[in-house]
Parts: C-alpha cells; sequence; structure tokens
C-alpha cells in the first residue's frame, strides 16, 4: 500500500534532477565562456559557478547520470586551455576556479595534468594556487604528481629561504609514497639549513614524513634530536611537536634541552607554547619527585590518629610519625622550580590554550601551595566564548574537587545567569557544588532557590540533584535542604516535582526515621504524579519504610494493584517489591492484595516482570516445595540498604591530564599519552646537564644554594671560573651578593625582548654553570662512584680528571685555594673543550658578541683632569720597562734589576715613543671596547700598556682611546657604577670634559684585577648616554717582568716545584724557527722579560748543551708580586717543552695554555 | 592536529571544506548535525563531538559553525582558540565574517588557511604577518588584480617571520603618526529582586590604533595601576616591566589590536549606574498579567547614560504585550518572546517607565516564574573603576605622534533578577 506513492514522489525528484543539470550544462558553458573572455574576479567566478553549477556536486557522486560526463570534460576543457595558455592572468582566472570547486568539495582531479603543468610558473599566486592543488590531488595520482617532484628539488636549493621553506613545505605535503627518500633527504638537508625558518619547515615536515612511512621512524628520530638542540624560539615549537607525534616516549631525548626549552618558552609563538608545555608536564612527571609528598604522608598520619583509639595504633602511629621526621625534608629540584618559575607569567597569556597549559602544570607540578595562582586566570577565561567557558568549567570542575580552596574566593564567579547556555548552566552548577562548605551553603542555597524558577527544565532538575548533593554532603543543612525540596513537591511543573522526589528518596535513605511525615506527604503524591521514575521512588520509600507508615502503605498498593496494567515496567517492579515488603511486615493485610499483583505480573509482556514475579513468589509464599531460603525472605528484603553517595561525575577524572581532549571526554582519546605517576626517587638530575664550554656565567640560584651549603671553596671558584672561554662579565656577580645577582635575573628578562638569541646563549651558561656546580657536589660527595651513567664517555672521563685534579688541590691549603679550584675548572674546561663539538672559534665569537653587552659595571674612584692624564703618560713612559722581548734589546744580565730599571730610565726618557712603537710587535694589541655603532657614534677600544701605573704600582695600566664619530660633540665622558668582586679596584680617568667632532683622546686607568682574568666591568657614561663596558685581561698581562739573574731564576724555580710546576711538550709552529721569534712570541703573549742566559760566565752550574737552547722568562703578578717563571726547551724536529713554575696555579695553567698556543702556531 | 575543516550555515549547508592531511569525507559531518538538532538552540550544541573515528571540535561563530576535524588527542582549547583566531582573521580581512563575504572571498580564504595552518599545525597566526604574505581584498586593488593580472600574494617572507618581533610588519610608514587607545569597561552584574547586588565584577580592556610609523617602543602607564587586579596581554607587551614597575612597555603591531585585558580587584565596591524598579506579575485567572518598570540614575559620576536598552525573555505562554513606554520605543517578539526596550538618553528629571498588560495563553496556568532584565547602556567619557592612563611615550623613533585616550563604560553581563 505505500509504495507507489513513494514512487511516485522519487520520480519526480530524478526529473527534476536531470532538467536541472540539462540547465546547467547550457548555463556553466556560458558562464565558462565569458570567464575565458573576459577573465573575471575570483569572487565573480565563485557566484558564477554556484549558479551554474548548483547540480554539479550529484553527478559527481551518481555514476548514473553518465551521459553527463561529456559535458563535465567540455566544461574542464575550457578551464584546461586557460591554463595551457601563455597569459598569467588567464592561468591565474582558471586556478582560482578550480580552487574554489575545490572549497565546495568538487571533483577536479581530471584537471591534473593540466594543473600540474603549472607548477613551474612565474606568477608567485599561479604557483601557489598550483600547490594548493596538489597538495589535495597528489595523493590520487600519484604518478602524475611525480612530474612536479623536480621542480621542487630545485626549490630546495634556491637561495631564497622564503623559496626553499615553501619548497619542503609542499614536497613533504603530497602524500606519495615513492618520494619517501627524496623528503627524508630534503628534511636532513633542511634541518641543517642556516635560515631558521627553513629548519622550521622541516620540523613541520617529520610528522607528515612519519605518518606517510612509519618505518623511517629512527631516521626521523635522529633529525628530531638534531633540531631539538636547536637554539632559537622559530624552531622550539615545531621540533617539540613533531617529536609529540613520532617519538613521545623518548623523553631520553629532552634531558640535553629540557633547561633551553625552559628559557625559551616565553618567547615561543603561542601554539608552539602549549605543546612545549605539554611535553614538559609528562617530562617533570618522570623526573622530579612529588613536591606534595610528606604533606600527603603528614595528612594521612594525622588523620589516623584523629580517629585512632587504642594503644597499639596509637604506637603505630609514632613510628610512623617518627619515620616522617626521619625522612629527608622535600627539596624541590632546581629544574622542577626553572618550569614552575618560567611557565608563571604566561599565565597572562591572551590566548586561552596557553594559560589553560599552564593552569594543568601547575596543578600537576606545584606544591600545593603554589597552585592557588592559576585560579584567578581560569576564572578570567570564563569571560571568554562559551566553548573556551565549556572546557575550562569542564577542567576547573575536576580541579574544585581536589582542591577546593583554590576557587573558592571566585565562588560568586560561578553564579548563573539566565542567559547561559544550558551546557554552561550545568557546569556552573557542578563547580558550585563543589565548592559548597558550611561556610558558603547558605548563600550557595540561596542562590539555587532562584534557579529553581528558571524556565530552562533541564536546568532546574540538575539544580534540584545539587542541592540533594548539598545535602548529603553537608550535614548541618540536610533538614533545610529537605524541607526546601519538599516544599517543590507541590510545584507546578511536573519535572521538577519528580526530580524533587528522586532526591528527597536518596535523602531519606540517611534517617528514615524522622520523616515519617514526609514519607505520608509523598504518598498522597502518588495520585498525582505521572514521571515513572518518581512514582517507582515514591513506592519504593514506601515498602521500604512500610513500618514506618503502616496504614498507609496497604492502601498505596491497593491504588497501585488497580492501576497496575498502565504503569511503566519500572513502576511495575517497584510495586512488586511493595508488594513483597508489606506480605512479608503485614500480612494480614495485604495478602490478597499481593496474590492479585503477582498474579497479574505473572502475564505481563515484559519478561523482566513475569521473572521477578516468580521469583518473589517462590521466595515469600511459603509452600511446601518452597527451598531453604524462604525463612531467610524478610531478612533479604528488608535488608538495611546503605545510603546512596550522591558523588559527582568529575571524581576521579584527574587521572587525565587536565586540559586534554581525553580528560574532557572522560575516556582515552587515541595518541593520549598517559600521565606518568610521580617516581619514587628521583632519577640522575645531572643528565639534563650540557657541556659548553662557556659556562663562567654563574647562576644566582646556584649562588645562593652555595652559600646556604656554605662551600666558599666553590664560591670562590665561581669568580675564578673559566678564564679562557669566560670573556663574559656575569661572572663577575657570580660570588657577589645575592641582590646583584637578583638584578641579573631580571636584566635577562628585559633582555630578552632586545634579542632572542643574547638571552638564549646567557641563559644557558646560566644553567650549565649550575650543572657544573651540581656535578661537582656530585662528584665530591660520592667521590668514588663513576660519574654518572648518563652522557659520553668523554665527558665522564672528563670529570675522573677534575677528580684527580681537586684531591690535588684539597692538599693545598688557605691562599691558593680559590685559584686552585678554578685551575680544576680550568682543565676541566679544556677537556669539554676537546669534547665538545663547537670549535674554538666558536666560543671566541661567542665572546666576542658578549663582551660589549656585558652588563656588571665596576668601582672606581674619580681623579685626574684630562691634562692630567695626558702628563701621568708621560709619565710613565719615564719608568717604563721595555719588554725584553725583543731579542735586540736583550737586557745586560749582569745588573741588579733595580740597576737595569734605572738605567733605562735614563735611556729611554728621551724617546718619545708611543708605547705602541716600543712594544714589541704586536705585544700591544688594540681591543673594542665599544664598537661606533653600538656607542652611536662614540668608538672606544683600549689595550695593555705594559707599563706601571704610577699612582698604584698594584693596577694594571690600560689605555683607552676615544673617538668620537658623531656629528654633535660628546660630553663629560667618565666612567661610573662599576661592580666588582671583592678586593678589584678601578682607577678611573679623569673626566673628559669634551671630546670634539672626530677628535680622538687617550688616556689610562688602572685596574687591579687581583691577578684573576675576570672581566672588570662599569659603565661608560656621556652626558646623553651611558654604555655598558667590560674590559678583560689576557693573563699575560696580569704581570710585569721580573728582573733575575740565570741563578736567581734557577733558585726561585728550585723553590717553585712539584705542584706549583706545569710542564707542556708542544711542537713548535713552523715560523718559531730560531731565537728571535721564540722570545718575540712569548713576551709578546705575556708581559715577561728575559732572563739571560747562555752568558753562564755566572753560573756555578755547568750550562746547558749548546745543542738544547733554553730560555728564560721572568715576571710577577701585579697584584699580589708571585713569581711567575717560564722556560722553553727546544728540542730537535721542532719540539719543545715548556716549564711554567708559578705559585698560583691558575695563572700558571692559563699561561701555559696561552703560550702553546702562541708558540705552535 | 587539525584534520579539515567545514564550514556550515545555520542551515545547516555546508559550503566551505579544507583539508590538511588526507581528504577526510564531509559525511563525518552527520555527526555534527545529529548533535545540532539535539541541542534545539545553536548555542547548545557541545564544542567537543566524539565520533568512532574522528572527533569534531566546534565553534559557533557570526552564524556559521567552525567544525574541524579532529583525529588524536589534542588540547581542545588550543583547537578552540586557534578556530576563533581563524573567524577574527576573516574579520580582519573582510570586514565582518559571514558565509557571503566568505564566499565571496574564497580564493584568499583558502590561501589564508593554507598560510594558518600547516599539516595541522599552526603557522601563521599573527594578522601582521599575513597581511604581508596575502594582501587584503580592497575594492581599488581587486580592480587592478583583474585588468593587470597581477596578484594579492606578497613575494616576500615577511620579516616579522623571522624576527622576535612577529606581529610587526617592517617597513611601516604614515604621514600622519598617531596612537589612539580605547579603555573599554564593561560591569558584569547580577541584582536581585530588591535592587541589592548580588554578584558585580569590572572587566575592562585596552584597544589600541596605532599607526606609526618605523619601530616605536611604547610605553603606557597608569595613574592608579592598583586598581587592576588580573591582567592578560598581547604578546607584545614586556611582562617583566609590568612585574617590576606596573607599567605597559611594548612594540605595538600595526593597526588596531587589543592591547590588554584587566580585570578590577575585588575590594573595590563597583558601582551601579541605574537601578531598575520593576513589577511583572502573572494573574491566576483571566490569562494576563502586568508589567511597569522604571528605571533611575544611581551612581552615574555626573555622566549621561546613553544606548540604555532593556530586554526581557518573556515565558513563553506570553502572547502578546500591551505596553505603554513614557520614552523610547518598544517592541515584543510573539516568536522568540523577547521584549526589548530601548531606551535611548536616561533623563534623570524624568525617568523612563514603561508599563501596561500583557495577554496570556488562554487555559495554561500562569508561569512560576518571572523573567530577568538584561540592561544595556554605554557611558561615555568615564572608566567607572577610576582607572586613569598617565601618560604615553614612545622611544625609538625621532618624530612626535598623536595620541589620544578615550574612556567608555558599557553593562557586560548586567542582569536584574525579578
Amino acid at each position: 500500500m505505500r509504495a507507489p506513492p513513494a514512487l511516485s514522489a522519487s520520480a519526480p525528484r530524478n526529473w527534476s534532477r536531470d532538467s536541472v543539470s540539462a540547465l546547467s550544462r547550457s548555463a556553466s558553458s556560458s558562464s565558462s565562456a565569458t570567464a575565458a573572455a573576459a577573465g573575471m574576479s575570483a569572487s565573480s567566478a565563485f557566484s558564477d559557478e554556484k549558479g551554474g553549477s548548483a547540480s554539479e556536486p550529484e553527478y559527481g557522486h551518481d555514476p548514473a547520470s553518465g551521459g553527463i560526463f561529456s559535458s563535465d570534460y567540455k566544461r574542464h576543457d575550457d578551464l584546461k586551455e586557460m591554463l595551457d595558455s601563455n597569459k598569467d592572468s588567464l592561468k591565474l582566472e582558471a586556478m582560482k576556479r578550480i580552487v574554489a570547486m575545490i572549497a565546495r568539495g568538487k571533483n577536479t582531479s581530471d584537471l591534473f595534468p593540466a594543473v600540474v603543468k603549472n607548477v613551474a610558473c612565474k606568477n608567485i599566486e599561479v604557483k601557489k594556487l598550483v600547490y594548493v592543488y596538489l597538495v589535495r590531488y597528489a595523493e590520487e595520482q600519484q604518478d602524475l604528481a611525480l612530474l612536479s617532484i623536480s621542480t621542487f628539488q630545485r626549490g630546495l636549493k634556491d637561495p631564497n629561504q622564503l623559496i626553499r621553506a615553501s619548497a619542503l613545505r609542499v614536497l613533504s605535503s603530497i602524500r606519495v609514497t615513492i618520494i619517501v627518500p627524496i623528503m627524508m633527504l630534503a628534511i636532513k638537508e633542511a634541518a641543517s639549513d642556516m635560515s631558521p625558518y627553513v629548519r622550521k619547515t622541516a620540523a613541520h615536515a617529520i610528522p607528515k614524513l612519519h605518518s606517510l612511512d612509519p618505518e623511517q621512524k629512527d631516521q626521523l628520530i635522529e633529525v628530531i634530536e638534531k633540531l631539538l638542540s636547536d637554539k632559537t624560539t622559530l624552531v622550539a615549537g615545531s621540533v617539540v611537536m613533531a617529536f609529540e607525534e613520532v617519538c613521545p616516549d623518548r623523553i631520553d631525548l629532552i634531558h640535553k634541552n629540557y633547561r633551553k626549552l625552559c628559557n625559551l618558552l616565553i618567547d615561543v609563538e603561542e601554539w608552539g607554547q602549549v605543546v612545549i608545555i605539554n611535553m614538559l608536564t609528562r617530562y617533570a612527571r618522570t623526573q622530579f619527585l612529588n613536591p606534595n609528598v610528606n604533606e600527603s604522608l603528614l595528612e594521612e598520619n594525622s588523620e589516623k590518629a584523629f580517629y585512632a583509639s587504642d594503644d597499639e595504633e596509637d604506637e603505630d602511629k609514632k613510628a610512623e610519625a617518627a619515620s616522617v621526621v626521619k625522612r629527608k625534608p622535600y627539596v624541590m629540584d632546581p629544574d622542577h622550580r626553572l618550569l614552575l618559575r618560567n611557565t608563571k607569567p604566561l599565565l597572562q597569556s591572551r590566548n586561552a590554550a596557553v594559560v589553560m597549559a599552564v593552569a594543568q602544570l601547575y596543578f600537576h607540578l606545584a606544591p600545593k601551595a603554589e597552585v592557588g595562582i592559576i585560579a584567578k586566570a581560569l576564572v578570567r577565561l570564563m569571560r571568554s566564548h562559551s566553548e573556551v567557558q565549556y572546557v575550562v568549567l569542564q577542567n576547573v570542575a575536576t580541579m574544585t574537587i581536589k582542591r577546593r580552596g583554590m576557587f573558592e574566593p571566585y565562588l560568586k564567579s560561578f553564579y548563573i545567569r539566565s542567559t547561559d547556555p544550558t551546557q554552561i548552566k550545568i557546569l556552573k552548577l557542578e563547580v558550585l557544588t563543589n565548592l559548597a562548605n558550611e561556610t558558603n551553603i547558605s548563600t550557595i542555597l540561596r542562590e539555587f532557590q532562584t534557579y529553581i524558577k528558571s524556565m530552562d527544565k533541564d536546568f532546574v532538575a540538575a539544580s534540584i540533584q545539587a542541592i540533594g548533593r548539598c545535602a548529603t554532603n553537608i550535614g548541618e543543612v540536610r533538614d533545610t535542604c529537605l524541607n526546601g525540596l519538599v516544599q517543590l513537591l507541590s510545584n507546578r511543573d511536573e519535572l521538577v516535582v519528580a526530580e524533587s522526589v528522586v532526591v528527597i528518596k536518596k535523602l531519606l535513605q540517611m534517617q528514615p526515621e524522622q520523616h515519617s511525615d514526609i514519607i505520608k506527604h509523598m504518598a498522597k503524591l502518588i495520585d498525582n504524579i505521572q514521571v515513572p521514575m518518581a512514582r517507582a521512588s515514591i513506592l519504593w520509600l514506601i515498602g521500604e519504610y512500610c513500618e514506618h507508615v503502616p496504614k498507609i502503605a496497604p492502601d498505596v498498593l491497593r491504588k497501585m494493584a488497580k492501576s497496575f496494567n498502565n504503569e511503566e515496567d519500572i513502576v511495575k517492579l517497584q510495586i512488586i517489591n511493595l508488594a513483597a515488603k508489606l506480605y512479608l511486615t503485614n500480612s494480614k493485610q495485604t495478602k490478597l492484595l499481593t496474590q492479585y499483583v503477582l498474579n497479574l505480573a505473572k502475564y505481563d509482556q515484559n519478561y523482566d516482570i513475569r521473572d521477578r514475579a516468580r521469583f518473589i513468589r517462590q521466595l515469600i509464599v511459603p509452600t511446601d516445595k518452597s527451598g531453604a531460603l524462604n525463612k531467610y525472605a524478610k531478612k533479604l528484603f528488608l535488608a538495611l540498604k546503605p545510603a546512596p553517595v550522591l558523588e559527582s561525575p568529575f571524581k576521579d577524572r584527574d587521572h587525565f591530564q587536565l586540559g586534554s581532549l581525553s580528560h574532557l571526554l572522560n575516556a582515552k582519546a587515541g595518541g593520549y599519552q598517559e600521565l606518568p605517576n610521580w617516581p619514587e626517587s628521583a632519577p640522575d638530575p645531572s643528565v639534563r646537564n650540557v657541556e659548553i664550554p662557556d659556562w663562567s656565567k654563574c647562576s644566582s640560584r646556584k649562588d645562593r644554594k652555595e652559600k646556604k651549603v656554605e662551600k666558599p671553596f666553590y664560591s670562590d671558584s665561581e669568580g675564578e671560573s673559566g678564564p679562557t672561554e669566560s670573556a663574559d662579565s656575569e661572572s663577575d656577580s657570580g660570588s657577589g651578593s645575592a641582590s646583584a645577582s637578583g638584578s641579573d635575573e631580571s636584566g635577562s628578562g628585559s633582555e630578552s625582548e632586545e634579542s632572542g638569541e643574547e638571552t638564549e646563549s646567557e641563559e644557558e651558561d646560566d644553567d650549565e654553570e649550575e650543572q657544573k656546580k651540581k656535578r661537582k657536589k656530585l662528584d665530591k660527595t660520592k667521590a668514588k662512584k663513576p660519574a654518572e651513567e648518563s652522557a659520553e664517555s668523554e665527558q665522564s672521563s672528563s670529570a675522573e680528571d677534575r677528580k684527580s685534579v681537586r684531591k690535588v688541590v684539597k692538599n693545598q691549603k688557605s691562599a691558593s685555594e680559590s685559584e686552585s679550584e678554578s685551575e680544576s675548572s680550568e682543565s676541566e674546561d679544556e677537556s669539554e673543550e676537546e669534547s665538545e663539538e663547537e670549535s674554538e672559534s666558536d666560543t671566541s665569537n661567542i665572546r666576542k658578541k658578549k663582551t660589549p653587552v656585558s652588563k656588571q659595571p665596576p668601582k672606581q674612584s674619580k681623579k685626574e683632569s684630562k691634562k692630567e692624564t695626558q702628563e701621568m703618560s708621560l709619565l710613565d713612559l719615564d719608568d717604563f720597562e721595555p719588554a725584553p722581548a725583543s731579542a735586540s734589546v736583550t737586557p745586560v744580565n749582569f745588573l741588579s734589576s733595580s740597576l737595569v730599571s734605572d738605567l733605562e730610565g735614563l735611556s729611554l726618557t728621551d724617546a718619545i715613543l708611543g708605547p705602541t712603537t716600543i712594544a714589541p710587535s704586536g705585544a700591544i694589541k688594540m681591543y673594542e671596547l665599544l664598537h661606533r655603532i653600538k656607542g652611536e657614534g662614540l668608538a672606544v677600544d683600549y689595550c695593555f700598556s705594559r707599563q706601571p701605573f704610577s699612582p698604584d704600582p698594584n693596577m694594571v695600566a690600560v689605555q683607552i682611546q676615544f673617538t668620537n664619530n658623531t656629528n654633535s660633540e660628546i660630553k663629560n665622558l667618565h666612567i661610573e657604577d662599576p661592580r666588582l668582586q671583592s678586593g678589584r679596584r678601578i682607577r678611573e680617568f679623569a673626566e673628559i670634559e669634551m671630546l670634539a667632532v672626530g677628535d680622538s683622546v687617550t688616556v689610562m686607568m688602572g685596574i687591579d684585577f687581583c691577578d684573576s682574568t675576570q672581566a672588570a666591568n662599569f659603565q661608560l657614561c656621556t652626558h646623553t648616554r651611558k654604555f655598558f663596558a667590560s674590559i678583560q685581561p689576557p693573563v699575560g698581562e696580569l704581570m710585569t717582568p721580573a728582573f733575575l739573574t740565570e741563578n736567581d731564576f734557577k733558585k726561585e724555580q728550585g723553590k717553585l716545584m712539584g705542584m706549583n710546576e706545569i710542564l707542556e711538550k708542544l711542537t713548535l709552529g713552523e715560523k718559531c724557527v730560531n731565537e728571535h721569534v721564540i722570545v718575540e712570541r712569548v713576551t709578546a703573549t705575556a708581559n715577561l722579560s728575559r732572563v739571560p742566559c747562555g752568558s753562564d760566565k755566572e753560573c756555578s752550574t755547568p750550562p746547558p748543551p749548546p745543542s738544547v737552547p733554553v730560555y728564560r722568562f721572568a715576571g710577577k703578578t701585579v697584584s699580589s708580586g708571585c713569581l711567575v717563571l717560564v722556560t722553553v726547551t727546544t728540542k730537535e724536529g721542532g719540539g719543545a717543552q715548556l716549564t711554567v713554575n708559578c705559585e698560583k696555579m691558575v695563572i700558571g695553567t692559563m699561561l701555559v695554555k696561552d703560550l702553546v698556543l702562541a708558540l705552535s702556531q | 592536529m587539525i584534520h579539515s575543516l567545514f564550514l556550515i550555515n545555520t542551515a545547516g549547508d555546508l559550503f566551505l571544506e579544507k583539508h590538511w592531511k588526507s581528504v577526510i569525507s564531509r559525511s563525518v559531518c552527520d555527526y555534527f548535525f545529529e548533535a545540532r538538532e539535539k541541542a534545539v538552540e545553536p548555542d547548545n550544541v557541545p564544542p567537543v563531538i566524539p565520533t568512532p573515528h574522528h572527533y569534531l571540535i566546534t565553534i559557533y561563530r557570526e552564524k556559521i559553525f567552525f567544525v574541524s576535524v579532529i583525529q588524536t588527542e589534542v588540547p581542545p582549547l588550543f583547537v578552540i582558540e586557534f578556530l576563533h583566531r581563524v573567524a577574527e582573521t576573516f574579520q580582519d580581512y573582510f570586514g565582518e565574517c559571514s558565509e557571503t563575504t566568505i564566499k565571496d572571498n574564497v580564493v584568499i580564504v583558502y590561501e589564508l588557511l593554507e598560510e594558518m595552518l600547516d599539516n595541522g599545525f599552526p603557522l601563521a597566526t599573527e594578522s601582521n604577518i599575513l597581511k604581508e604574505l596575502i594582501r587584503p581584498p580592497t575594492i581599488l586593488r581587486s580592480m587592478v588584480n583583474t585588468i593587470t593580472g597581477s596578484s594579492n600574494v606578497g613575494e616576500t617572507l615577511p620579516t616579522g617571520q623571522l624576527s622576535s618581533i612577529p606581529w610587526r610588519r617592517a617597513g611601516v610608514k604614515y604621514t600622519n603618526n598617531e596612537a589612539y587607545f580605547d579603555v573599554v569597561e564593561e560591569i558584569d552584574a547580577i541584582l536581585d529582586k530588591s535592587g541589592t547586588t548580588v554578584f558585580a565584577e569590572i572587566q575592562g580592556v585596552i584597544d589600541a590604533c596605532v599607526k606609526l610609523s618605523g619601530m616605536p617602543d611604547l610605553t603606557l602607564s597608569f595613574m592608579n595601576p592598583r586598581l587592576l587586579d588580573d591582567v592578560s596581554f598581547h604578546p607584545c607587551v614586556r611582562y617583566k616591566r609590568w612585574e617590576s614597575e606596573r607599567v605597559i612597555s611594548f612594540i605595538p603591531p600595526d593597526g588596531n589590536f587589543q592591547l590588554m585585558s584587566y580585570h578590577i580587584s575585588a575590594q573595590n565596591l563597583v558601582a551601579i549606574p541605574i537601578y531598575v524598579k520593576q513589577n511583572i506579575s502573572f494573574f491566576e485567572t483571566g490569562s494576563s498579567g502586568r508589567l511597569d518598570i522604571t528605571v533611575g540614575p544611581k551612581q552615574t559620576m555626573g555622566k549621561t547614560v546613553e544606548c540604555l536598552v532593556v530586554t526581557i525573555h518573556m515565558p513563553k505562554v506570553v502572547l502578546s504585550a500591551n505596553l505603554n513606554a513614557t520614552q523610547g520605543t518598544y517592541n515584543y517578539d510573539p516568536v522568540t518572546k523577547i521584549l526589548l526596550w530601548d531606551i535611548g538618553k536616561l533623563n534623570p528629571q524624568k525617568l523612563p517607565n514603561l508599563k501596561g498588560s500583557l495577554s496570556l495563553q488562554s487555559g495554561a496556568p500562569k508561569p512560576e516564574e518571572n523573567p530577568s532584565l538584561n540592561i544595556d547602556l554605554k557611558i561615555q567619557q568615564l572608566a567607572i573603576s577610576g582607572l586613569k592612563v598617565n601618560r604615553l611615550d614612545m622611544y625609538g623613533e625621532k618624530y612626535k605622534p598623536f595620541k589620544g585616550v578615550k574612556y567608555v563604560t558599557k553593562a557586560g553581563k548586567f542582569q536584574v533578577r525579578t
């Protein structure tokens, strides 16, 4: 009967489709014709397209209308024509129309050959649209897609980074399996591209290739590892994303980059931040200890103590408490702290996803006391779009169960407005319920009261349930709630009443005795309420508590028996239950009724009901056959039932990582990474140490810690550390005050805005320094333990080295302590340098880059006017001691040093020579203090003039040359705000009142470096600007020549044996062929004088064999006057041995290094 | 991450699709349509819909559903936030984000989507960068493009992409250099029947329109920064400076952007600018009701309240309203059951009043509840919290810019319960 109308209905539809497509044929051909002729704009193309082919998707999907295909081809034919033309505008037009078709999901795959031809088109927009097309269809037309590959391969070599990147992007996006090797190669190459943008694209390509061919995983992990070590913010987010998709379980790859990622985080773009934070949350869960572990233990204990009564348990308690006390107090890993500290500012992000990511990180990782800060930010998100609110509320709901206190101050922010969407209302209600406690319950209940009047019935039902939950959780208000709910029973709306009944039933179960009134009231309601669930609830209640309402219950059963046939199934079941219970308690009155009900049920349509009736009859009605259970029937039916627990649906949801899709759905989504449990004991923290030579800077944190531990040994070393690598000024502040280091921190923050690169490296230094410290401590404590399973063997061997050095050092005492330590770090340095792939040139680059931006200005006292300084330099010339370097000026050997200096003074007073000219060639090198670009036209250079600084002999003289390259005069040039390590001093030059345009002026200043190569920092001020400047002396400039005879030399050398002697074998450089060159090299490197030798007339000992020429040099350090003795013994074949004897081992070691470098060149 | 995107209008037409990985059949949207049907109101469509093989994450904006398809675990907010960013970009490019404009500019939309996501991961979402990559359409340019065949795609890599300030494009030049800041504060409040405040807070934003040449470095300071309790910033703002000095230091993006949003600390009492006297009652018999609303000024700081609008969502049984307004006009829509009373300027001498009767569906029981009133208002030249901008300084460039600050107070979610 039904078939014909359906047929007739479908017939016209088919027909109409045909007619429409016929129409569209003409329309589309005309439209394309006009398009070809006029070259329409994209917009008109789209609308025409739409009008012209409204029915197209239908015949695209419907093979039955095959006849249409011809016209379809025809139409595309003219697109093909346009694509084949040599006019870019026509091609562009065609491409635009094709893209518009793709956008609407139409099939344009037949155009593939025509489109792919244009992949090499010059017009950049055509090209881009062709790319769009290719990425869409290449998968379907693999063979043809191969035609385009060569274009991309060419693009990969393009000098323009944009083209390289886009070529890689498209190449990796076309999903053609055959080109996997090409992609692999391209990715590898791009991963080491100069442009960070291309590297970023490479990172993006990794997951694409992985999804295309998972077998490449191992190779891709290598690329990921490489990119993870990238230091630009641009790459960081993308590569972590690739890591998460390809190998999220390879947590070991993160170790070395952990600190870098933490430090870069704030400068990474928003999306990258989200990915990195989520990954780091997981990482931290595997690497650090639970910050709340002690707390939770204590809590447990106190709870137990509260309930514990008998002595035994008490003793138990004591033992446990003792164990807690014994337990080492929790100390947060500094890396853990670093993560928390660096993510905190991101709570202020405008991006809700970032805020949520930080919030979940704090929730999962932070100590209880600190989690609270996220509440404010999350509440802020509630102002955002409703979708955002929805997700945030879900997470807040989970959080409120665990940490209710956190959101309590924001209770009112969760109040519900009538305009909120229902799903938001219900979530807010959930949060309000979770937040309810004794103090705020009255306000919350008042709020709920208004909600119950809402027009939104689903919401009202949820509100009533919420009231029920509040009532069960908070005993004080149970009666109030119950009364309120009972009042609702007279509500006009049935839904409200029904929901109330259900909730009341649950509440009554808790204390039925006191509420027979309510039960009576509800029994009356049964006549009016139609909602099955509510009826069932009432019946259950009456049955359960029939003893409290003995008169009413049988009557209710009577009524129900009457209407049994018309009830819903759940109601019927409850009627049977009620009957059974009444039969057991009051069989006199209800026997017949029960029989009747059971008979009705016996013939019910529903088998559940039939079964139940049969079962109950057997159980309660005593017959001869009835089994043993019969006598227990009363116990079975009238057992005391536990009250239901009203629980939040969000309970225990926090085993999913908050903010994740899985948490939202409360089900594991594909690809979800479980949040690991905290480890029992912390894994080795040293795995995160990064070895980079440039590490001299020290971090504030470390510093403080160091102090706490009271190991001046180490803190001193910080000051002295890394002489060669460190050119970097920050080291100064290291052992300085905590406040200085604090400012350091904020400084790095502000710097970060200036340039990403700089911050990075600096901050990294920070970390490395720290790690080093840690390692040292570690080494020391478990001295015998091999240095961590962790990294390469090289590293561990270097650690070993250090250890041995340190042992030696420890033997030595007092004064040289700091030096010795820094020496050990020096040697560490060396070994690191070897192990590190980074070349020296690299580090020196870093050094250069840093010197001008260094921040710690040293202290100085102002003196002398400009004129005076000039005089001074003249004066200086007076007692200038020529470095006895150049072989031609070999000093006379038989004179006492004082006499020599006298004579020298005489001989040279009239020589009006600049220090530069006097100094041995190349010995006086100009260093840059302030580049003229950086100094905005003011260029400052300095050199070590190697003259004694007359005002204070313990200072190193530094000659500074100012040049004014600006087009205005510079006034009031002076030094300000020098910040130095203790013991160091600066004697400033007098203020230069004016420096005319193009003029340059030279002044002298003295610095007491305290025999350390740490840079001296200060601010160079003009009348308008301040520049940071930093002077770092090479070790060779920290000494002045000393004049010794060969005998004296040997005597002194004899005193400085053992640890104070450093021997080094080396191969002399090609140019170091004669005496002259060697002497020149040595004196150029260090301010030493040559000890006359060979003139052995005075020597008591026989002269060394002539075949082994020995060169001796002597000097003493400027500030402490320690002797520095250098001996170079040459051997045949260009070999040589260098011996340095110096009480200060650091100086000695550094000097050896410098000299070896100089001599082997 | 994000696999595909479908745009669907309120009528249920799918008018644009874009795939970043393999193509996913549009039939996946059936799950969305199912949920849409169940939800009745578009607001109530759950943002996340699980399907057997995918997850759909949806936002509803400007009468368009942005339905994205996800295959694996991803933070839902990540996707939601991104979709909103897409919508904002469209708005930025085409003036409005509607089905028509998207269809009209489908090629640009496609190019934008291509640039914003790579393999499902966000690539360039800063409007300044996108505008360098793909120029926004203007009438002039589209004409020129049609004639010359030139393109609207930039040929160089935006410098911002590579620098540490990705939000600003390079080489900005203006003849008139100007920087305007709008301090907009919204009062969120719930008043109860008697007029007492249940809950009130002030949320503010500072919108900026900065048209300055070169690379200006701006510093904005407040007279009373202590007022600000919770802030969130555009990425350009240097957070450390704010932490230490309570000034906002930034290199601005070019053009319009939201500099910051803030929340006024809860200790400050919120001034409620108006009061509402209302009496809405329904009678048990005769299926009618009565309505009487009077609005008057309360704490307006001497300023005039403008654009005053009262909106009431009536219960379903209200068929029509026969009212009399002493000021402004009222309109009752019997389909949506919304009564809208547009008052305009509030005159303190003669308080506006709306009075009259409501007729109800006959036979239906009288509504249990009274509808709540939503109030909209605007006060020019006033930041209700008392926040004041102290000064704006510019560094890094030599010229002198025009500067301006404007204050507006609006009603946010301002509700009066009855």
